[in-house]
């Protein structure tokens, strides 16, 4: 299996688990297949193709295809935001898959760019907001995710947001 | 000076220029749909500059206040649009 089958293999089983469809545009969906692909191979994952990756896994993790924000907007929009994933309405032609405004949020973007609204002092040249990342755990099927926030959408059952809820385990360690 | 490149056509009568990724389906659309209707275009694969360019480039895009989407064409330093909207293009450019 070539590289191009993982990345086409890959998606019409995600398509399949999730109850939609790839985009009927054969065009479309080969330059995004083939975007997929070097993406993947410069970053190491298959981040989206129609967003810039940082090639940081911390800061493009959530533009890993399938984005954490396909599934709100193929609900709002009918399409993902590279239209690789479709509803039926737009498969069945129903509906035109068009460029759809990004949800991303716009520090994640520049997060992804390093690129700093203001000019950084010479003091602290490195100087970013601490990441807080906490333990989610989805009500629904147990799933636990450590990051900033939980997932739109959970991977394992495909519960919506609102079933995840913060997990404040009460760890502690002995000495030996 | 960010790496541009140009792609030759009849139709120079306006100045276009794209903000793309070398990777995104909707920037390959806006490109083939430039080319077929002969339009002189330059564009600039952000995914392909190095961290200074793409810097330059979003501070551009910042300034024009774009939002920083692929692709973006920009019709004589003025009228901006954001994705692959081929009617909109169509107007600007009187195809």
């Amino acid at each position: 299996m070539t590289a191009l089958d993982k990345v086409k293999s890959r998606a019409e089983q995600d398509a399949r688990s999730r109850g939609i469809h790839l985009t009927l545009d054969q065009n479309l969906l080969n330059d995004l297949y083939s975007g997929l692909k070097e993406n993947e191979e410069r970053y190491g994952y298959p981040s989206c193709p129609c967003r810039i990756a940082s090639g940081k896994f911390e800061h493009d993790r959530d533009i890993i295809c399938p984005c954490d924000y396909r599934d709100p907007d193929v609900e709002e929009y009918g399409t993902c935001y590279c239209s690789l994933y479709v509803n039926k309405d737009v498969y069945e032609g129903k509906k035109n898959a068009e460029s759809i405004p990004e949800r991303r949020p716009l520090d994640k973007q520049m997060k992804s760019l390093e690129y700093e609204e203001t000019e950084q002092t010479t003091e602290s040249p490195k100087k970013t907001a601490p990441v807080t990342r906490k333990l989610h755990y989805c009500r629904q099927c147990g799933y636990v995710i450590f990051r900033e926030d939980s997932p739109y959408i959970c991977p394992i059952c495909k519960a919506k947001r609102e079933m995840f809820a913060e997990l404040s385990p009460n760890i502690s360690f002995v000495d030996v | 000076m960010l790496s541009v490149q140009k792609v030759q056509g009849a139709n120079k009568k306006n100045k276009v220029f794209l903000y793309t990724l070398s990777t995104c389906g909707w920037c390959k659309k806006t490109k083939q749909y430039l080319s077929v209707n002969d339009i002189e275009y330059e564009y600039l694969d952000v995914d392909k500059c190095s961290k200074e360019e793409q810097k330059e480039a979003v501070k551009i895009l910042k300034e024009k206040k774009v939002p920083v989407a692929f692709p973006v064409i920009i019709i004589d330093d003025n009228v901006i649009i954001s994705g692959y909207k081929p009617e909109k293009i169509a107007e600007e450019l009187g195809i």
